[in-house]
């Protein structure tokens, strides 16, 4: 496939990892960030085609991670990642910008999909 | 203290179950003694007053009959001793000594005055001068007789009853006459007691009511009705003898309740007494005791009927209103359990997740590289190994989302709802399952059915839950059939009935309870659980009324507005 860059921004180092490698395996590049400051810094440096935030993180959360991501590059389309089991979070990420929510555990080709329908 | 016996003798807890026994039993005696003890109180005062009082004003008359009756006898005594004492004045001794001359005086006494007998003169020393009667006794001596010696004391004498000679009953009356030479001498009469018996029955006694005279050593003086004839003992006990008229009660002896009146005469050794039964004298009194009995009884009959009422509808209403209690309570209970086990089972889930998450991710890995990989020894069952791996992750993965949603407080949207276009727009989402299975749906929906207030979602969530259970019971070809109608205190009522397989008894009391599945692996549990949730939530309530063959029948209400706003959006 052609050449993805996706930022995977997730304090769960042994998931985002192995989610990473997956996506390698399917011809996409990704970028590993394990905090929400971490992951502005590297969008803020770096061109991304599209960012996987997980809700759900440590110090800076993932809601207020996206909204500096958005104040950083409007156009990048995020898609959230939730534990929760509710479509709360969720929904509201979407109202502040993101394209949209899967909850973990993710299916990887409902992912793909999500990718691809982002980046049309 | 009063606060302390109250609580001991209303509410026994120790003994739950013979609680309302003993409530009742207490409740009962207590109102038995308040309204019982001073009725009785009041009856028997009464008694005795009314009693005392209806007694003195029955023995008023008699009192009257029998100082009337002892005067009559009294005039009588002393109208014969005036005669006596006139003859003993108007005649000297000498005149009286001559037999043709006493004999004379007896002829015209007989005329005048009754009774008389015969007559005697007697000298101071006892000696019978002069006689004139029915009987030879010239020269006899009564120096030693009580009526001789009794007349020299007193100057004049009235004997008690004694038998003739005749052998009838006669009395004997004397006077002394002091001579001007100071010589005394004694005129005696003989007088039968015909007028004794004539006083006595011009009485006019009531019935059954006996009067007579005695002497004070208690010989009869007159025939009595009951106790005796003239000159036998009486065995009366009479009251204290004085000269005026008293009254006792007693028993006679053939055990009749009586009551004597006496009075005793003043110039002579006789007693009047006058006999009455109570039965006569109380008559009055019997009766009015006959009908304060009958009141008596017959107000403790209504009483005591009224208590038992009273008391059992009242004991039976606290119970109701116990149970009502306690059901709330267990209601309360059982939400409470829902909530806990569901905070629990979140917290379990969300730590679950994440490492869930892993694995998935892991076990995905890996058969992403099996997958890209080139062939090699039992690749295919390394294939099937993740992929069994990454199925289990979903089951799980279902499992930890419906818990986490089950106990999420998710914010509620109140708005105005019409609980029919809910129930059509559900049937849409499961048009295929009812299709492909043939399921007969049967709608009875109340054209006039209230809109409520309520959350959108969450009825669409309730709906799905209890279809989805009904098409589990029925077979292909089931029925269906689903109930709207408006209740009484401002809400709704939905049925959904199916004639599927039912429910067992044992698995209905647990059917709410969170991971309660009879569905084995293909249930969670939590569908009914979070139905119940969910309707508590919004206020209302759902009940289950199954039967193993024929069908179960859910039912659940919900209010025209949830009442607490604010511990839904808690």
């Amino acid at each position: 496939m052609n050449n993805i860059n996706i930022l995977l921004i997730d304090d769960e180092k042994e998931f985002i990892e192995t989610l990473g490698e997956r996506l390698e395996l399917r011809q996409y590049s990704s970028k590993i960030a394990e905090n929400g400051e971490t992951g502005i810094n590297m969008v803020k440096e770096e061109s991304f085609d599209i960012v996987i935030l997980d809700l759900m993180m440590p110090g800076l959360n993932g809601l207020d991670t996206l909204k500096q991501i958005k104040a950083i590059d409007k156009n990048l389309p995020v898609i959230l990642l939730t534990g929760h089991g509710s479509t709360k979070d969720g929904t509201k990420g979407m109202d502040m910008g993101a394209f949209d929510f899967l909850m973990k555990p993710l299916d990887i080709n409902d992912l793909i999909k999500k990718i691809e329908l982002a980046l049309k | 203290m009063f606060k302390k016996i109250i609580n001991i003798i209303f509410f026994f807890k120790k003994k739950p179950r013979n609680h309302y026994a003993i409530l009742k039993r207490n409740i009962i005696i207590i109102m038995m003694l308040i309204t019982i003890l001073p009725l009785a109180a009041m009856i028997i005062i009464n008694f005795f007053q009314y009693r005392s009082h209806l007694k003195s004003q029955i023995i008023a008359p008699l009192y009257a009959m029998a100082e009337k009756t002892r005067h009559s006898f009294e005039l009588f005594w002393e109208q014969r001793l005036a005669i006596i004492r006139f003859i003993s004045t108007a005649y000297s001794f000498e005149v009286l000594s001559n037999e043709q001359n006493i004999k004379k005086i007896l002829i015209s006494l007989k005329k005048e005055g009754e009774g008389f007998i015969d007559i005697s003169l007697i000298n101071n020393q006892g000696e019978l001068v002069s006689y004139a009667g029915p009987y030879s006794l010239l020269g006899k001596n009564y120096s030693e007789q009580v009526s001789f010696q009794e007349t020299q004391i007193k100057g004049q004498y009235i004997s008690n009853v004694f038998l003739g000679y005749r052998k009838y009953p006669h009395i004997v009356i004397a006077v002394q006459h002091l001579a001007d030479n100071g010589k005394n001498w004694i005129l005696r009469a003989t007088i039968d007691t015909n007028f004794f018996d004539n006083l006595i029955s011009s009485m006019g006694l009531p019935r059954q009511t006996d009067a007579f005279l005695m002497s004070k050593d208690k010989i009869l003086q007159t025939n009595s009705l009951y106790y005796g004839n003239t000159l036998e003992k009486c065995l009366l006990q009479l009251p204290k003898v004085n000269f005026r008229s008293n009254s006792i009660e007693g028993t006679d002896n053939e055990n009749r309740d009586i009551i004597i009146i006496s009075s005793a005469f003043s110039m002579a050794d006789y007693i009047l007494v006058i006999v009455q039964p109570q039965s006569v004298a109380l008559k009055s009194w019997y009766a009015l005791k006959t009908d304060m009995l009958i009141i008596f009884l017959m107000s403790i009959t209504i009483i005591i009927f009224a208590i038992l009422k009273m008391t059992t509808i009242m004991v039976k209403r606290i119970k109701t209103s116990d149970e009502q209690r306690e059901n709330v309570l267990s209601e309360l209970q059982h939400a409470q359990k829902l909530s806990s086990i569901g905070r629990l089972a979140a917290g379990v889930a969300h730590e679950i997740n994440n490492p869930l998450a892993i694995i998935n991710e892991k076990a995905g890995l890996m058969s992403d590289l099996i997958g890209f990989a080139k062939e090699f020894n039992k690749k295919s069952k390394f294939i099937d190994l993740t992929n069994s791996i990454l199925n289990s992750v979903v089951r799980c993965r279902k499992i930890t989302h419906r818990l986490l949603g089950f106990s999420k407080r998710i914010d509620i949207k109140i708005e105005s709802i019409n609980m029919n276009h809910i129930i059509n727009e559900v049937l849409d989402f499961l048009k295929k399952d009812i299709l492909y299975r043939k399921i007969d749906t049967n709608l009875i929906l109340s054209d006039s059915l209230v809109s409520i207030q309520s959350d959108h979602g969450q009825i669409q969530q309730i709906l799905v839950n209890l279809l989805t259970n009904a098409f589990a019971a029925v077979e292909d070809y089931g029925l269906i059939e689903i109930k709207t109608k408006n209740i009484k205190n401002r809400g709704i009522r939905v049925t959904i009935s199916d004639n599927g397989c039912g429910i067992p008894n044992n698995v209905i009391k647990n059917i709410f309870d969170p991971f309660f599945s009879t569905k084995k692996d293909k249930g969670t549990g939590l569908g009914l659980s979070i139905t119940y949730g969910i309707i508590k939530k919004l206020g209302g309530k759902i009940s289950v009324d199954s039967k193993i063959g024929k069908g179960s029948i859910f039912t659940f209400e919900l209010p025209e507005k949830p009442n607490d706003l604010e511990m839904i959006n808690e």
